[in-house]
């Protein structure tokens, strides 16, 4: 590129100019990045959601619901491979803070239905008979430092029993996907069913059924509403992505609330680069007219600024990028599972590039277009 | 030969026709150049002289092709430049202008090589055509010593002699001056104008120059002067000289 000296020699014109606007790009990056992934984290489960699942809800909430007994009734239905169940438990742990989903599961179909998430065959077998028993994503008993054989005391707060449950630590799940959900607690069904009141007894909070095929999604879901509607408990069944959708939308609109700063964000450091542009541009309004004087066509003078402009996002980016790659796996650990585990993805990383690249574009564009129009006699006039 | 009746024969390098050019400055028309006639040979070395505001540079500008007349015609060596669209004229500034400014007009974060070399990175040569050309270019203006020094390493006579290798590196078909010497001092300014001759006589460039000095003037082969908006050969009236020598 026989042009390179040229935009480098431009570009080092006013160093501290050139470092501060690097320096704004890294940091708008920086912050872009944190907010990109923190997105990620609470759109992951609609992402990772298996295609070939089916979530059954109450249809007048996810509070609400249903009898046990549909179980039998939907696996009644062709394309239905195999049903679980889950109820929600939303005890607490020592304090209030330290949240993590708590679920009372099927034992019998839940690793069928939920085969990624995976048990050790001789903690399972020992959870199956332990009616006290728990399972933990690993990523909470990391949190708490629980090991199996660890007892672990949870405080009801929703179903009146006004006590201390404890459970016996016989297991630690893991995730076959990337980014898969870590933090859940499942304990056995049957005890649950036990020792909640007799209005909760023989309820489940919701059901997941497995297809033989994710093609039959539509036709199954149908079916299995229809069978329950103008019955005294309707179902809604939907997707297991887009159930992940709507309990994520339970945190309030996060992705509007992104979007918002992140716009912030954006704007800000498009009036930080293409201002310092401008003036940059404005400052050598007699060199450009040289420049076309000599033969640059306009097109070529627009090449240049716009390429000054590329190559300060560019580095500002990739610099920004680096910092974010470094920060956020300890900023994730210090907010000690407050989110959903902070995860940096290429398609983040990509995101992120393409992000600082548009701003360059864009701040060097309109500097880039009036010394593109700016006409030659004027110009030298003028000094 | 110079001639400004318009009734140069078909063989001049550059004829100018009935150049007009108007600007219009809130509403009122100034009227710079009327109907304004010019034949200049290859090899010719011509000097115009004039008062201030009286459309030395617009003359300068619409010759270079950086300005469109208001009526009129200029051809270049056959070409008529003033039916070009915008990007054909800067391919034709390219090739055939080589430009020399009163304030140097260098790249200050360029070195005097890297500023020379400017134009030849519009043209196809290689790396290595482009060091020879440069190379030979500085010197012809006995700048070789100084070609990796920055502008302002440079004194302004050098910078001048930076911007004369600029124009000439490329070869191309006439060179035009706006006051050379306008920012120099008599030492520099001869020094200047021994190099410009040198450029006629020795490489048998063709010139156009503006300039407000008569000692400048004075080695060019002819000195013409633009009165009411067009060019008159000859002695000027002693109030075009003091006047234009106020500019
Ligand atoms: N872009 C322009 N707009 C309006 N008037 C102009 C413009 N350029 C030049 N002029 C006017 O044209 C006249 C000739 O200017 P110029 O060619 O620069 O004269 P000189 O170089 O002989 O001093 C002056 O009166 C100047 O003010
Ligand atoms: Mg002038």
């Amino acid at each position: 590129m026989k042009f390179r000296r040229l935009i480098f020699a431009n570009l080092f014109r006013k160093k501290i100019r050139l470092i501060l606007t690097i320096g704004s790009f890294a940091i708008a990056l920086v912050l872009f990045m944190f907010l990109a992934v923190v997105k990620s984290a609470f759109s992951r489960g609609t992402e990772i959601a298996g295609a070939d699942r089916l979530v059954i809800t109450n249809r007048i909430g996810l509070i609400q619901t249903m009898p046990i007994a549909y179980r039998d009734k939907i696996l009644t239905i062709p394309g239905v491979k195999a049903v679980t169940h889950n109820n929600w438990f939303g005890g607490v742990y020592v304090e209030e803070k330290n949240f993590f989903p708590q679920f009372a599961i099927d034992v019998e179909n839940h690793r069928q239905v939920m085969s990624e998430l995976v048990v050790p065959e001789d903690q399972w077998q020992n959870f199956v008979k332990d009616r006290q028993g728990a399972v933990v994503g690993a990523r909470t008993a990391q949190r708490f430092g629980w090991k199996v054989g660890d007892r672990i005391p949870i405080k009801d707060s929703l179903y009146g029993t006004n006590s201390t449950w404890d459970f016996n630590l016989d297991g630690i799940y893991h995730s076959d996907k990337p980014g898969g959900d870590e933090s859940q607690f499942w304990f056995q069904w049957k005890y649950f069913d036990e020792r909640v009141p007799s209005f909760i007894k023989s309820q489940i909070g919701w059901y997941v059924l497995k297809l033989d095929s994710p093609d039959d999604a539509v036709r199954v879901a149908k079916a299995i509403d229809g069978k329950f509607a103008n019955s005294s408990t309707e179902t809604k069944t939907e997707t297991e992505s887009a159930f992940a959708a709507g309990f994520a939308k339970q945190f309030g609109n996060i992705e509007f609330l992104i979007l918002t700063i992140g716009s912030v964000v954006f704007f800000t450091l498009l009036l930080v680069t293409g201002n310092t542009m401008a003036i940059s541009v404005r400052e050598r309004t007699a060199e450009l007219a040289v420049l076309k004087a000599i033969g640059f066509t306009d097109r070529s003078v627009l090449f240049l600024v716009l390429a000054e402009s590329m190559v300060i996002a560019l580095v500002g980016g990739a610099l920004g990028l680096i910092l974010a790659a470094g920060a956020i796996p300890g900023v994730g650990a210090a907010l000690n599972g407050l989110l959903p585990p902070l995860i940096l993805s290429k398609l983040t990383l990509g995101l992120g590039l393409s992000f600082a690249l548009l701003v360059g574009a864009a701040s060097g564009l309109l500097p880039g277009i009036g010394a593109m129009r700016m006409r030659v006699v004027n110009a030298l006039r003028r000094v | 030969m110079i001639r400004v009746d318009g009734r140069g024969n078909s063989s001049s390098l550059i004829k100018v026709r009935g150049l007009n050019k108007t600007y219009s400055r809130g509403g009122e028309k100034i009227q710079v150049l009327q109907g304004l006639n010019l034949d200049v040979d290859k090899g010719d070395f011509v000097a115009f002289m004039g008062p201030s505001g009286s459309g030395k540079t617009t003359l300068l500008n619409l010759l270079g092709g950086l300005d469109v007349p208001s009526a009129g015609s200029i051809t270049v060596d056959g070409d008529e430049i003033t039916h070009m669209s915008g990007s054909k004229l800067t391919h034709w500034r390219a090739r055939h202008v080589g430009f020399i400014f009163q304030m140097y007009n260098l790249i200050p974060v360029l070195t005097a090589y890297q500023n020379v070399e400017l134009p030849l990175l519009l043209t196809k040569l290689s790396k290595s055509e482009r060091r020879k050309h440069v190379e030979t270019a500085l010197g012809v203006v006995n700048l070789a010593d100084r070609m990796h020094h920055y502008p302002r390493q440079l004194s302004g006579g050098q910078e001048q002699r930076v911007t004369i290798a600029r124009a000439i590196v490329s070869d191309p078909t006439f060179l035009l001056c706006d006051e050379p010497t306008g920012d120099l001092d008599r030492k520099s300014a001869d020094e200047i104008m021994a190099l410009i001759e040198e450029l006629v006589g020795k490489y048998n460039k063709t010139i156009l120059m503006v300039t407000h000095d008569p000692v400048v003037a004075a080695r060019a082969h002819t000195t013409l002067h633009l009165e009411k908006g067009v060019l008159v050969e000859g002695k000027a009236s002693p109030q075009t000289v003091m006047a234009g020598g106020a500019a």
